[in-house]
C-alpha cells in the first residue's frame, strides 16, 4: 500500500486531496461530512471582508452528453458572518486533528486588516492560512483577489503584512489571469510564504442566451464574468504548475506547492502530482457528484503508485517536470507515422475526414479491390444494411507521407485503433536550438531551409 | 422446440390490456432523450447509414441538427432526401436499413436513427411548417395513378420543380399502404394524411374515387398530360384455391378495418393467420391486441424461408403469437358459414422452386385440422393489372421500368411496389423511386419539351 499521507509545509494530512476552498467547504456541517466521506483536508471558503450574493451565481458550459465540462461563477466569500466561521473552524479543527484545516483570507489592502483575520484565525488552531490573490469577480473590484494577484508587488507586500504576524504555514493562491504565471509566485517567494497554490479561476462569460439576448447566467437582466473552473481548465492549469516548477527561482526556493484546477479523478490528481504539485485541492468535481469522489481517488491513486512502485506522494512529486520542455529543445528529427488497425476500425472514417480537410491528405479510402476510391462512390440504387457495409472502403494511412500530426489519433473514437509509431527518421537528432547555434542561416533563410531539408532527405507531402 | 400444436398452442400470455392495444408502439423521445441520443452519434464521414437508406437522408447532418437544436434545418436535411420522412420515419425496417449499417453497431448499441427522424418530423408538422414551396411554374402537366408513397414522393417532387400535378386516387383516402394498410401500432392515420396534406399544399391536384384506366382511362391522360406516372402498387390478395376459402378474411382489408373502424372489426377468439410475411405478423398483431386469445401463423415453408423481417418475427413472438411451420391449408371447416377450424397437411421441402426457394411438398395422410373460428390470409399481393390492361411489357408480371424509370410506352413512367421484381418491396423504396421518376420526368419535360 501506498502511503498517501503528506507533510505540505509543516501541513500533515492523511492524503494528499483537500476540499478548495469553494461552496463545498462553506460549513462546518459540511466539512465534518466531507472528512467522513475521508477527505485529506479542507481549505475554508474565504474569510474575510462582508459581502452580499446573488442569484444565479454559478453558471455551466456543457458539451455533448458531458455536463459541466466547467463551472462558472460570480459567488463571493463567504457570505456567513466571520464569528459564526471562526467558531465552526475551530470545532472542526478540535474534532478532526489529523485533517488539515486551511482558512482561506481575503481582507482589505491594509496592515491592521490583514494582521488582524491572520491572528483571528490562528487562534482557531488552524493548521494553515491561504491568502486568497484570486477571485476574479466582486472582489477584486474592491481591491482584493485577482486585482492583488495581478500585480506582483501587491502580492509581495500583502504578504509581507502576513508574514509579519503569521505563527502558522502561508499558502499564497496565484490567479491565472496573468500573463505570466512565474512573477507573482516569485512575489511570494520573496516575501517568504511557506507554499503556493494554484490555479484560482479563470475569468470567463459562459454564454449569450439565444431567446431572451440575456447572458447566461442571467442576473435580473444583467450578467458578466464570472471564475472558471472544472474538467475544461485542467490543461491550464497544469502548464502554469509546470511553469513554476521550471523556474529557478521559484523551484530554488522549495516551497510546496499545492495544485488545482479541474482534478475530477486520481488519474487527473496523479497528473499534477507529476508536474510538480505536493498537495491537491479540488472542487468542481465534488461540486458535481459530492463528497464521496474522495474514495476512488485515493483508492485509484494508491493503486497506481503500487503499480509504478512509488511509495509515497512526496516520491510522485515533479517526477515527470524534467521531461517538460521547450520546443527549441525537442528533437526535430523524432519520426512517428500514423496506423490504423483494421481489425479494430468501426469505419467512421472521421480520420479520413480530419486528414483530408485539415491536415496533410495522407489517409486513403481503398476499396476490396485495393483501389484508392472517392468518397460516396457507391451507385445511388445500392441501398441495406448489407450493399452499405459490405462496400465500405478500408481508411489507410499513406505512411511515407504522414507527418505525424496525430490528429487522426486524438479523433478515432475505437480505444487503441489508431497508433502512433516511432519510426527511425534515419537523420541524427538535432534541435531548432542546436540547429540555429550550428547553422544558423538555415533557421533564418528559406532557400537556406530547402536545401538543408533536400541534404537531409526531410520530404513534407 | 415443441413438436405438436397443442403443446405450440399452450403457455399463451393472456392479451395486452385493451386500452393500450392501438397505440403507437414507440412513444416519441423527449426532448431530453432525442438530445442525448443525438450526442451519441459519432457523425461518420460518408456514413454507412446514408449509404444504408434507400433515399440517401444525410443522416449524421439531421442528427446534428438535433443536437444543436436547429430542428428547422433537420427537418429540410430529411425531407430534400425523402419527402415522406414522418412515415419512413416509423415503418422503416432500420434494422436492415441505417440503423443496421450503422458504426456503433457492433460493439455498442446502434443510434435510434429511426425515432430521432421521428422526432424532426413531429416536430416540423407539429409546427406546421412547410418546408418547401411549389416551385415556377413551368407550364408542364404531369398525370400520377396512385397516391402511395410513390406517387406523393413522385407528385410532391415535381411540383417542387414547378410542373402542374394531378394525383388519381382510386380510393376515398389518398395515402395508400400508409393510410390504409400499415397497421396502427406503426403508423397512425393522422401522420400518412399530414403528408397528403403537405404534398397538397405544394399545389398538387388531389382526385380521389378515380379509377383509372376506367375513368378517366389512360390514354385519355396521355393526351391531356405531358408525362404520366404509374405508382399503382399491387392486386388483392391471391387465392388459394381451397375449399370454403369465402370464409377466408383478406389480410389487407382485416388491417384497414382496425385502422379506420377499429369497432367495427370483429376479431375471433381464435385466429389463424395463413402466411408468413410482414402483411401476416401485422394481421397476428392486430388480432392479439384485439382480443384474441389464440393467434396461430401458418406458414408452408421453414422459420428460414419466410419473408418477414428477422425483427418483425421476434416481436410478433413476443405478443404471444405462434408460427405454425411447414403446414399448408387445404380446406377450411365451417357449419353454415360459421369458420371451426383449417385443415392443414404438413410438408416437406423439396428443390428449389422458380421463386428460388425450396418447393414445398404436402406428406401424404399428414392432415391436421387447426381449431380456429376466424381465419385471415396475407399470402402477398397480386401483380398490378393495370399493366397488362394497358399491353406494358413486364417483368415476372410487374411493369418493367428502364433506369430512368420509363415503362415500355413511351411518357409513361411507373414506380414503386408495381416495379418491384427484385428486392423487397417497402415504402422507403418507393418514395425512392417516385424521387428518382420525377428527376427523370423533369430532365424529359425541360429537355424535350
Amino acid at each position: 500500500m501506498a502511503d498517501l499521507t503528506i507533510n505540505f509545509g509543516g501541513i500533515r494530512s492523511p492524503n494528499p486531496f483537500w476540499l478548495a476552498s469553494a461552496p463545498p467547504s462553506n460549513s462546518g456541517a459540511q466539512v465534518h461530512r466531507a472528512f467522513e466521506a475521508g477527505w485529506g483536508g479542507a481549505v475554508w471558503k474565504t474569510i474575510g471582508a462582508p459581502v452580499l450574493n446573488v442569484s444565479n451565481r454559478y453558471g455551466a458550459w456543457h458539451y455533448g452528453n458531458q455536463k459541466m465540462l466547467a463551472i462558472n461563477n460570480v459567488e463571493l466569500i463567504s457570505d456567513r458572518p466571520i464569528d459564526i466561521n471562526l467558531r465552526e473552524i475551530a470545532e472542526v479543527k478540535r474534532a478532526w486533528p489529523d485533517r488539515a484545516v486551511i482558512v482561506s483570507a481575503m481582507v482589505e489592502s491594509k496592515p491592521a486588516a490583514w494582521h488582524d483575520i491572520i491572528r483571528r484565525i490562528q487562534d482557531t488552531g488552524a493548521d494553515g492560512i491561504e491568502l486568497n490573490y484570486g477571485c476574479p469577480h466582486g472582489m477584486s473590484e474592491r481591491g482584493m483577489g485577482s486585482a492583488v494577484g495581478q500585480v506582483p508587488e501587491y502580492c509581495e507586500q500583502i504578504t509581507r503584512w502576513v508574514m509579519d504576524v503569521a505563527k502558522i504555514p502561508v499558502i499564497v493562491k496565484l490567479t491565472p489571469n496573468i500573463s505570466d504565471i512565474v512573477m507573482p509566485a516569485r512575489a511570494a517567494v520573496a516575501a517568504g510564504a511557506t507554499a503556493i497554490s494554484l490555479i484560482n479561476t479563470i475569468n470567463s462569460i459562459i454564454g449569450v442566451d439565444l431567446d431572451t439576448l440575456e447572458i447566461t447566467p442571467n442576473i435580473g437582466g444583467r450578467g458578466g464574468h464570472g471564475g472558471y473552473a472544472g474538467p475544461a481548465v485542467k490543461p491550464i492549469a497544469l502548464n502554469m504548475l509546470a511553469a513554476l516548477g521550471r523556474d529557478s527561482v521559484v523551484s530554488g526556493s522549495n516551497l510546496p506547492i499545492s495544485g488545482m484546477g479541474g482534478i475530477s479523478t486520481w488519474r487527473d490528481a496523479a497528473e499534477f502530482l507529476l508536474l510538480g504539485a505536493a498537495s491537491l485541492q479540488v472542487c468542481t468535481a465534488v461540486m458535481h457528484y459530492g463528497f464521496r469522489i474522495i474514495e476512488d481517488l485515493c483508492d485509484g491513486l494508491s493503486n497506481w503508485m503500487d503499480e509504478k512502485g512509488f511509495a509515497s506522494v512526496a516520491d510522485v512529486t515533479g517526477r515527470s517536470l524534467h521531461r517538460v520542455s521547450d520546443f527549441k529543445d525537442f528533437d526535430l528529427s523524432f519520426k512517428a507515422v500514423a496506423r490504423i488497425d483494421q481489425q479494430k476500425c468501426i469505419r467512421c472514417d472521421l480520420c479520413y475526414v480530419a486528414c483530408n480537410d485539415t491536415a496533410h491528405q495522407c489517409i486513403d479510402l481503398i476499396d476490396k479491390q485495393g483501389k484508392v476510391v472517392p468518397p460516396g462512390a457507391y451507385d445511388q440504387r445500392s441501398n441495406g444494411r448489407l450493399e452499405a457495409v459490405s462496400s465500405r472502403p478500408e481508411v489507410v494511412v499513406r505512411e511515407e507521407d504522414c507527418v505525424g500530426c496525430r490528429l487522426c489519433f486524438n479523433i478515432c473514437p475505437v480505444e487503441d485503433c489508431i497508433q502512433m509509431v516511432e519510426l527511425p527518421s534515419g537523420r541524427p537528432s538535432v534541435t531548432w536550438d542546436e540547429l540555429s547555434r550550428k547553422q544558423r542561416k538555415v533557421t533564418e533563410d528559406w532557400e537556406q531551409m530547402e536545401q538543408y531539408r533536400q541534404n537531409m532527405g526531410i520530404h513534407i507531402y | 422446440m415443441k413438436d405438436t400444436l397443442e403443446e405450440q398452442l399452450t403457455d399463451i400470455p393472456s392479451p395486452p390490456v385493451p386500452g393500450a392495444a392501438l397505440q403507437e408502439l414507440l412513444p416519441p423521445l423527449t426532448e431530453h432523450e432525442a438530445a442525448v441520443e443525438s450526442a451519441r452519434c459519432l457523425m461518420c464521414f460518408d456514413a454507412p447509414c446514408t449509404h444504408a437508406c434507400p433515399t440517401h437522408i444525410d443522416i449524421p447532418k439531421f442528427i446534428k441538427k438535433i443536437s444543436t437544436g436547429n430542428l428547422l434545418g433537420s427537418g429540410r436535411t430529411i425531407l430534400e432526401s425523402n419527402l415522406l420522412g414522418a412515415t419512413c420515419a416509423r415503418v422503416c425496417p432500420v434494422q436492415e436499413l441505417c440503423e443496421g449499417a450503422c458504426v456503433l453497431g457492433a460493439e455498442h448499441k446502434p443510434i435510434a436513427i429511426g425515432r430521432l427522424q421521428r422526432h424532426v418530423m413531429d416536430h416540423i408538422y407539429g409546427k406546421k411548417r412547410d418546408i418547401f414551396q411549389a416551385g415556377r411554374s413551368t407550364g408542364k402537366r404531369v398525370a400520377i395513378v396512385g397516391s402511395g408513397p410513390a406517387g406523393l414522393s413522385c407528385a410532391g417532387e415535381l411540383a417542387k420543380l414547378g410542373h402542374g400535378v394531378t394525383l388519381y386516387e382510386r380510393r376515398s383516402l389518398a395515402g395508400g399502404l400508409s393510410t390504409y394498410g400499415i397497421i396502427v401500432l406503426r403508423e397512425p392515420v393522422e401522420v400518412a394524411l399530414a403528408e397528403v396534406a403537405m404534398v397538397r399544399r405544394l399545389g398538387v391536384r388531389l382526385e380521389t374515387g378515380k379509377d383509372v384506366g376506367v375513368d378517366p382511362s389512360v390514354a385519355n391522360l396521355q393526351k391531356n398530360f405531358d408525362a404520366v406516372f404509374l405508382s399503382v402498387g399491387l392486386g388483392s390478395t391471391p387465392e388459394l384455391g381451397i375449399p370454403g376459402e369465402e370464409f377466408i378474411l383478406d389480410g389487407l382489408q382485416y388491417i384497414e378495418a382496425s385502422k379506420h373502424q377499429p369497432s367495427q372489426l370483429r376479431v375471433g377468439r381464435n385466429v389463424v393467420v395463413i402466411g408468413a410475411g410482414n402483411t401476416a405478423i401485422d394481421c397476428a398483431t392486430i388480432a392479439r391486441r384485439l382480443g384474441a386469445e389464440r393467434v396461430t401463423m401458418v406458414y408452408r415453408r421453414s422459420e428460414h424461408e419466410m419473408t418477414a423481417y428477422a425483427h418483425e418475427y421476434d416481436f410478433v413472438k413476443r405478443e404471444g403469437v405462434h408460427v405454425w411451420f411447414l403446414a399448408q391449408p387445404v380446406k377450411v371447416h365451417h357449419e353454415n358459414g360459421v369458420v371451426r377450424g383449417l385443415e392443414c397437411v404438413r410438408i416437406s421441402l423439396g428443390e428449389p422452386d422458380s421463386s428460388g426457394r425450396p418447393a414445398p411438398k404436402p406428406i401424404a395422410g399428414s392432415s391436421v385440422l387447426l381449431p380456429a373460428d376466424q381465419i385471415v390470409k396475407a399470402i402477398g399481393q397480386n401483380r398490378p393489372s393495370l399493366a397488362s390492361r394497358l399491353g406494358l411489357e413486364t417483368e415476372k408480371g410487374f411493369i418493367r421500368v428502364n433506369d430512368e424509370f420509363e415503362t415500355s410506352s413511351p411518357g409513361i413512367f411507373a414506380g414503386g411496389d408495381c416495379i418491384r421484381a427484385k428486392g423487397s418491396a417497402s415504402t422507403v423504396m418507393a418514395v425512392q423511386d417516385g424521387k428518382l421518376a420525377a428527376r427523370s420526368i423533369h430532365q424529359r419535360l425541360v429537355h424535350y419539351g
